[in-house]
């Protein structure tokens, strides 16, 4: 590495901070964390039915087991016994009276071990009388549709009127399927006791703001009282923004109970059964168009199976809305939301929050219209993409002033040869009997930031000691994605230091504190503006003092290649760093961010809830067997808009996975309920993400270079966490174009998701026997 | 048997420090021996399923005179089962003065981790195809990461990693590689022949001498578990927490690891993993090498025994459908008796196989294909590769000179409670001209064999639909059309 790349470190790629101890196994997770003498281990005891009064519950034999030191269950909980994130109240942490879903906590059982602590729980005596279990969408429909948060409706331009002159009109539903976060590494919180009413939690949580309130309210507790903290989690994905909540307070009041060290980790299948996952949803719609396939008119519905509790439903499903019209004009539209409770686990956080479903859905319509005029859905998708022309206010009255989506999906389409394919597609189809391909792009336009406005602030803490090493830390969390990294490169550019200098420690709630969670894409947007505001806060410091030792009140200043310039006089960052200690300057501040311009009133469905649009788009080809329904995705071409990227291979790295965890939803990730409400794909085994063989042989991803935020975000770049996600829509659309040409594309497939090779055959199978 | 030496301990190397563990659980989990007993934290669980790779390691074992390293799941490999081996962690891979692995390096160069949990099982599968095939293609490397889940990257920069790696070279420095034969001698040192037989307050667990021994054993103890490479019995502690009883181990037992390529067909121990048994697929049943590829993730069939994927009775097993139709059968014994049957008939009713107590599945022979014989084997999953079959189908067929069926052998997995013959689909085809026709009176027939049930993996109507299919799918094979769908095929 060479002098100027050591001291390029915006703007560049450089790799993961953790990379080296990540390969060596030497990056501690909290389940690899040296215990303090005595630790023992808590493990929770599920409910096994979805619906029912709990009748009797005795925990003789679980007490009485090997190894186990006590129980617990609601009446250990010196607070409220409720975890629910929004206040509502809905989610205990011990199920009392009643249980709510098959694999709810009824109790934990606390024991020397792990071992002995999981086979005890499995000792329980639970008698249950069964209620009625509504289990999905269409029974929760049909029971009446009882909510378990505020719906919310967007409309704009008058809908009736549009739809009744819309010289055609078409309507359908499609079913959205849901999404196991499937971390590798699983929830776990390790509490240890304190004095007084203390006590310090490690959490693998993306929200470490949000566990300290839920254990000091659990504990009845100040929150002055509880300290999270986090230094890395083995994957996130939203997964960890509410549902590490549980394991904390279980950790913590075990912990406080016993004034000994509690680790609570419970095994995948636990994981899977007694925590959140993404939305399932049915969507249905009636579009209004004409015969060049522009959009008059949009009426839908999203029902959503919530589960049991509200949790983080009602801004899903919000999300839901925001993101069904994708990158498409709607000139009338009327889009509502039914986050409908049921008896399954409650549904969370999941990358791209609702989204996906709102993006996919609204493909599908385009999808729809372009079979019903015969045309490639691409042309459809042209004349209704957001622009001069058509039209560029969202169904939420935001005005889209930042498009580039024409651009973006022109260079895609000339980069991917995308008409060329699809022609020799057409042909090859034609003479293919048993295989047949399918080709579709997508575009993907993302709003950025909560649209819980208070959320869009963050707090880091910069330190300078007098060695001229600078510590960092800020209130996000890092699961993967790379966040520390950009922060500290951040740092580094303020400074003149190279990365080497910047220290990353653990995520800390006495040292941030009241942050927001690492989640919305915003990582880096707020945690590098609230960094670079403590940077800047010492900068004007050290300025201050730099020229009054240089004796020239005018003199620049300068931080680069790790020296300080005043003037014609250079000093060693370090040596700097030690005169201003020496003359009292504060090394030390706490930057703050708060994101401008951003308003959003839910109950009118008007403002401008997002500060910026990140945008993309994909081309998909695949290949699918008509005698089997078994598929492969060839090959992926991807141009995708990350603004100036502060770190190209990271963002490239962000884009390549969010595309592949898409496209494991929207194929193999099949979440398998029983009639009994029984979750049975709870494990690798039966729940199947993608593998390295899954990855198209052909798949290339290229930033969009050109591209810049005209928004003031951290060195102009854009949040790109969940937008590559929905880029897989495109795999659903090209599978689709396959099976629909066993009856010469007359017929769109309507394929629900994920679209495993049974719906694919099942499909093929329907399109050649259109009479059975 | 008065002879033999009894031992009281099981004794292994660990990195570079020799084990001895005299009070040990017979399930006692190689993973938790790591983590909590050793301190050695870098290997992780993701699953304790064997699915997800996170917890991989390298265990080198005798076979024969050599020393081959294989990658592992250390949460499904009981710690008892390892006495004479080397493993070898992800703390063991750093050079002097710290100096990162080739592999390691390659990994951290290309961005190949994000959130890293999977990194250390991804590095020891990496390491292992790399020290062991340095010529490598692309492929290979997506075989051997199919036993390895990441969530984060999309694979992309850890295949161009391992790519990288392969590239780089490097192996003559390795010190599994320059080391060898003073390991290869560390470990025949601890292979003393002695039975390890350990007693204690977890329970009891026998590592019999050979073949002779174990016989003895189970004819003694036959309710006895017995474990080969418990990819399945595995789970049923981990996931299930079965208390197991005695439990005899057998894949030490060098006598099951035999292969005997005779004249007439193959003959093999009941102990040969699915890796083993590879260079036969490739060199004697061509066909069935797509399909070999799909049993498992690397790690599995690196553990995983034929004898065990037949003997666990499994209505979903891998083998079974393809070893039907081969007419592949098997020797059971008990005590010093043996009898022979095929396979077919060893499948009873779900959960019920011929097999007595006491007895058990010693060796599997294959007749090898005819040149008349034309055969084919598919598996059909949600996911290609690492996932259980939803249906197997396998089928041979042998035709006469007028292109008539002469002969023909059908069986599925998936389709019933047993790994099953399609008995009336093969009398509607026996005869008939091997032609569209008959496979539609074929694909009519499979209503009376039949009748799926619906589960996680797929609905009754999708595996009668499929199944169907694939008698033709396999018509097509023998029409030398292309009919199936793999990378790269079109």
């Amino acid at each position: 590495m060479s002098l100027t790349d050591k001291f390029k470190v915006i703007h560049s790629s450089h790799v993961h901070e953790s990379a080296e101890k990540h390969v060596c196994g030497s990056a501690v997770y909290i389940d690899d964390m040296v215990e303090p003498a005595r630790t023992c281990h808590a493990y929770l005891g599920l409910s096994e039915v979805a619906h029912a009064k709990i009748v009797r519950l005795d925990l003789k034999r679980v007490v009485d087991a090997k190894g186990v030191i006590c129980v617990l269950s609601a009446n250990d909980i010196a607070g409220p016994n409720d975890v629910s994130p929004t206040g509502l109240n809905d989610e205990p942490v011990f199920a009392t009276g009643v249980v709510q879903f098959w694999g709810q906590p009824i109790f934990a059982v606390v024991a020397e071990t792990r071992e002995e602590a999981r086979r005890a729980a499995k000792l329980a005596i639970v008698e249950y009388d069964p209620l009625p279990a509504v289990l999905d969408i269409e029974s929760a429909t049909k029971a009446g549709g009882k909510l378990v948060t505020k719906p919310l409706t967007l409309k704009r331009g008058g809908l009736k009127k549009a739809m009744k002159n819309a010289p055609l009109r078409l309507s359908g539903e499609m079913k959205i399927g849901g999404q196991d976060h499937f971390y590798l590494e699983g929830q776990i919180a390790f509490a240890i006791p304190g004095e007084d009413e203390d006590v310090e939690v490690y959490s693998s949580t993306q929200h470490p703001s949000e566990v300290q309130h839920m254990v000091a309210h659990a504990l009845d507790v100040p929150n002055n009282a509880v300290t999270v903290k986090v230094r890395r989690m083995g994957g996130g994905f939203g997964g960890k923004e509410t549902q590490a909540n549980l394991f904390a307070v279980v950790a913590a009041v075990a912990a406080k109970k016993l004034n000994r060290a509690v680790k609570i980790r419970p095994d995948r299948d636990d994981d899977m059964i007694a925590t959140g996952k993404r939305h399932d949803f049915k969507v249905t719609y009636e579009v209004g168009f004409d015969e060049t396939g522009k959009i008059h008119g949009v009426d839908a519905q999203f029902a959503a199976r919530c589960g049991f509790s509200a949790d983080l439903s009602g801004p899903v499903t919000d999300r839901a809305l925001f993101h069904a019209d994708n990158s498409y004009f709607y000139p009338a539209v009327k889009l509502q939301s039914v986050p409908l409770k049921t008896n399954t686990v409650s549904n969370t956080a999941f990358r791209g929050f609702g989204g996906p479903q709102g993006i996919v859905a609204s493909e599908r319509i385009i999808e729809e219209i372009a079979f019903a005029l015969n045309k490639d859905p691409l042309e459809v998708r042209k004349v209704n993409f957001y622009g001069p022309q058509t039209g560029d206010v969202t169904p939420y009255h935001q005005q889209v002033s930042d498009n580039i989506i024409h651009r973006l999906v022109d260079e895609l389409e000339t980069s991917s040869n995308y008409g060329q394919r699809r022609q020799d597609i057409i042909k090859f189809n034609k003479s293919s009997s048993l295989f047949k391909r399918g080709i579709a792009m997508t575009p993907v336009k993302f709003g950025i930031s909560f649209t819980a406005t208070w959320y869009n602030q963050a707090g880091a803490l910069i330190h300078i000691y007098q060695d001229g090493s600078v510590h960092l830390n800020h209130g996000g969390t890092e699961m993967g994605q790379g966040l520390n990294l950009k922060v500290a490169q951040v740092v580094a550019d303020e400074f003149g230091l190279p990365l080497s200098a910047i220290k990353i420690t653990e995520t800390a709630t006495d040292k941030v504190p009241n942050t927001s969670a690492t989640a919305a894409s915003s990582g880096s947007d707020l945690n590098g503006m609230a960094a670079q505001d403590g940077c800047r806060q010492i900068k004007d410091r050290l300025e201050v003092f730099a020229r009054e030792l240089s004796g020239d009140s005018s003199a620049t200043v300068m931080f680069e290649n790790g020296q300080v310039t005043i003037g014609s006089t250079q000093y060693a960052f370090g040596d700097f760093v030690k005169q201003a200690y020496m003359a009292r300057v504060q090394l030390s501040a706490s930057g703050f961010y708060k994101t401008p311009d951003i308003h959003w009133d839910r109950e009118k469905g008007q403002g401008r809830p997002f500060f910026y649009f990140a945008y993309g788009a994909s081309v998909c080809e695949v290949i699918i067997d008509t005698l089997t329904g078994e598929y492969r995705v060839e090959r992926v071409d991807i141009l995708h808009d990350v603004g100036k990227s502060l770190n190209p291979a990271i963002d490239i790295g962000q884009i390549e996975g969010g595309f592949i965890q898409g496209m494991g939803w929207v194929t193999s990730e099949e979440l398998f309920w029983d009639d009994k409400g029984q979750l049975k794909s709870h494990a690798p085994s039966t729940y199947k993400i993608p593998l390295a063989s899954d990855v198209p042989e052909v798949f290339n991803v290229a930033l969009a270079q050109w591209s810049t935020n005209p928004e003031r975000t951290i060195r102009r770049s854009k949040a790109v966490g969940e937008p590559p996600l929905m880029l897989a829509a495109s795999v659903v659309e090209a599978l689709s174009m396959a099976v629909a040409s066993v009856a010469d594309y007359k017929t769109c497939p309507c394929l629900d998701t994920p679209v495993t090779p049974e719906r694919v055959l099942m499909a093929v199978t329907d399109l050649q026997n259109p009479d059975i | 048997m008065g002879a033999l030496k009894t031992r009281k301990h099981v004794r292994f190397w660990l990195n570079d420090k020799l084990v001895e563990l005299g009070d040990l659980s017979p399930t006692q989990n190689l993973l938790d021996f790591l983590r909590l007993q050793s301190g050695l934290r870098g290997t992780k669980e993701g699953c304790a399923e064997g699915d997800c790779g996170a917890c991989t390691v390298l265990v080198g074992r005798l076979s024969g005179d050599d020393l081959v390293y294989e990658a592992v799941n250390a949460c499904i490999r009981f710690t008892a089962s390892l006495d004479g081996c080397h493993v070898v962690s992800i703390e063991h891979l750093r050079g002097e003065g710290g100096k990162l692995h080739p592999v390691q390096e390659a990994m951290v160069a290309l961005h190949g981790s994000q959130c890293g949990f999977c990194s250390p099982g991804i590095v020891m599968s990496l390491y292992a195809l790399w020290m062991s095939q340095p010529n490598a293609d692309q492929k290979t490397v997506e075989r051997v990461l199919q036993g390895n889940l990441c969530r984060c990257t999309g694979y992309v920069p850890i295949v161009k990693a391992a790519r990288r790696a392969l590239e780089n070279g490097g192996q003559s420095a390795d010190p599994l590689v320059n080391e060898r034969t003073q390991m290869l001698e560390k470990l025949f040192a601890l292979h003393d022949g002695a039975r390890v037989e350990i007693n204690s307050e977890a329970g009891r667990f026998i590592l019999p001498a050979n073949v002779d021994d174990l016989a003895q054993i189970f004819l003694d103890k036959p309710d006895a578990t017995l474990v080969a490479g418990a990819t399945d019995v595995g789970l049923w502690v981990t996931k299930f927490m079965r208390d197991l009883g005695t439990v005899v181990f057998t894949g030490h037992l060098g006598e099951l690891h035999t292969i005997l390529e005779g004249d007439e067909g193959v003959t093999f121990g009941a102990g040969v993993t699915f890796s083993e048994f590879w260079p036969l697929v490739h060199a004697r049943f061509e066909d069935m090498g797509g399909f070999w590829g799909r049993i498992g993730g690397e790690q599995v069939r690196n553990m995983g025994t034929i004898g065990g994927n037949i003997a666990n009775g499994s209505p979903i097993g891998d083998t079974p459908p393809a070893l039907i139709a081969l007419g592949a059968a098997i020797t059971l014994r008990k005590g010093d008796k043996r009898r022979f049957m095929a396979l077919a008939d060893y499948f009873i009713a779900y959960g019920k196989q011929d097999r007595s107590p006491g007895e058990f599945v010693e060796s599997i022979s294959i007749p090898y294909l005819s040149r008349e014989d034309q055969f084919g084997v598919f598996k059909i999953s949600k996911r290609r590769d690492e996932d259980i079959s939803t249906l197997c189908g396998a089928f041979r067929l042998r035709l006469d000179g007028a292109n008539r069926v002469k002969e023909i052998v059908i069986a599925f997995g998936g389709m019933a409670g047993i790994p099953k013959r399609a008995s009336n689909v093969e009398m509607a085809l026996k005869g008939m001209e091997w032609n569209e026709e008959t496979i539609a009176l074929g694909m009519a027939a499979f209503e009376d064999d039949f009748t799926p049930m619906g589960d996680v993996r797929g609905s009754a109507a999708y595996r009668m639909l499929s199944a169907r299919n694939l008698l033709k799918r396999f018509y097509l094979k023998t029409q030398g059309d292309l009919h199936e769908l793999t990378r790269g095929a079109l």
